[in-house]
């Protein structure tokens, strides 16, 4: 079951989650990367089965990066890859519907500001200045809402995201010895920690 | 029927109809023996209030690991129907191509017809491209065939190793497009058994001998615990030539 959460702060936004694949009683891998890069500027945390994981992450951002080339390197602001992104579960919904829930987080290179959503496997979207997926949202989210304030810096974003850690480690029934820590802002996306290395799948 | 309007993103009608022949088939078993294998489908997809199901689904026992000479491969022969034994001398390990092995877990039909094809798209790739095909790309090609039938109830755990440019490799592929890289790996309803095993032993710098004596092991301890695991014990070893 994966933890996967996001903080936004004034400039940026955090997208953090475990590194565990696992399914039924057998743990796969720790080293996992669960944060997929979608464009320079955004990446979405994503949650499920491996497989739809890895194929739904990958259709978007290739998708999106279709979207640049073929619109002289255009980019999508983050709320409309979120919007696409959420368009996608929809249509898949009634089909065959990818069983993933995402935190997605993006930085608007235009206008200066960064932004957070929510989306799980039913395609509802919520724009959000922080949240979680799965179990992580039971134990996590009371923290976030103590802690969480406007105008937050990178440094206190991160301290909360790592309390939020903490927390799952000494009280979730599941093991999660790793995870990826990584921050959106003006600059790009960058890995700000991991557990172990990230495998290149 | 065909389930879902995904059912066919294959490039050749073949798949489609072993797509529409395996839903065939699961229809007229389920029932008596195939019913906790859909059970464990099921469930996998919701949250478990109780205890998750132990996995059953692939009654065997597959390794391989690598290690600092190579990659080593071991199996069991046990093919089991329900709680009879089909066949003590069953061959889980299939070559893709000469310098890769993919093993077999699960349905034995699902998994040989599967690798099968792969054989047959790995050496067109060759064939177009001038150079041996990546291990990675072959699993890719695996995971993607899998992945779009994955509402046909297949039964494939299977491992694709090999050596190519970037070094050895292996890849756990399964019937729900799961595609995992790694240096250890162990499949089937023994697997937990011998990754006990492995896990406890298992050095980075063993060498051939060493490595194929804890294959072996690892293998005998799960026959030894899992009912549906047994017969012989078939080792590979994959090096560089």
């Amino acid at each position: 079951m994966d933890s996967v959460f996001g903080v936004e702060y004034d400039g940026g936004v955090i997208i953090a989650s475990d590194q565990n694949n696992a399914r039924s009683i057998l743990t796969y891998q720790t080293n996992l990367d669960k944060v997929a890069e979608l464009s320079s500027h955004s990446a979405m945390g994503v949650s499920g089965p491996n497989a739809d994981l890895v194929n739904f992450s990958q259709y978007i951002s290739k998708n999106l990066a279709l979207y640049e080339l073929s619109n002289n390197g255009l980019k999508l602001s983050p709320h409309a890859q979120a919007n696409f992104t959420r368009g996608e579960l929809a249509t898949a919904l009634r089909k065959g519907p990818y069983q993933v829930n995402i935190m997605l987080g993006g930085y608007d290179t235009i206008k200066n500001q960064a932004s957070l959503y929510w989306l799980d496997h039913l395609a509802a979207m919520a724009k959000v200045n922080y949240g979680a997926q799965g179990y992580a949202s039971s134990f996590c989210l009371s923290i976030m809402d103590r802690d969480w304030k406007e105008g937050l810096n990178q440094e206190q974003a991160v301290a909360i995201v790592e309390k939020c850690i903490k927390e799952l480690q000494v009280r979730f029934l599941i093991a999660q010895p790793n995870f990826i820590i990584k921050a959106i802002d003006k600059d790009g996306v960058n890995t700000l920690s991991f557990g172990a290395d990230p495998a290149d799948n | 029927f065909v389930k879902g309007a995904n059912a066919s993103i294959l490039p050749d009608s073949f798949g489609k109809f072993e797509g529409q022949l395996s839903s065939l088939s699961a229809l007229q078993v389920r029932g008596g023996e195939m019913d906790w294998k859909a059970d464990i489908l099921n469930s996998e997809e919701e949250e478990s209030t109780g205890a998750p199901p132990l996995e059953f689904a692939h009654g065997t026992t597959t390794l391989s690991f690598i290690y600092d000479g190579g990659i080593l491969a071991a199996v069991d022969s046990r093919a089991s129907i329900g709680n009879f034994v089909g066949s003590k001398t069953t061959q889980k390990v299939l070559p893709i191509n000469n310098h890769m092995l993919g093993t077999m877990a699960g349905g034995a039909a699902d998994c040989s017809i599967w690798i099968r094809k792969l054989q047959a798209e790995s050496r067109h790739c060759e064939l177009a491209e001038g150079r041996p095909i990546t291990v990675a790309r072959v699993s890719r090609l695996l995971a993607d065939y899998l992945y779009a039938n994955r509402n046909s109830d297949l039964s494939v755990g299977t491992m694709i190793m090999g050596y190519d440019e970037q070094g050895p490799s292996i890849y756990y592929v399964d019937n729900k497009g799961t595609r995992i890289g790694g240096d250890l790996f162990s499949v089937g309803s023994g697997s937990t058994f011998a990754l006990g095993v492995l896990d406890t032993e298992r050095r980075r710098n063993m060498k051939e001998d060493e490595a194929i004596n804890l294959g072996i092991k690892a293998i005998r301890h799960a026959t030894f615990r899992d009912a549906f695991s047994g017969g012989y014990i078939a080792v590979y070893v994959i090096t560089k030539e």
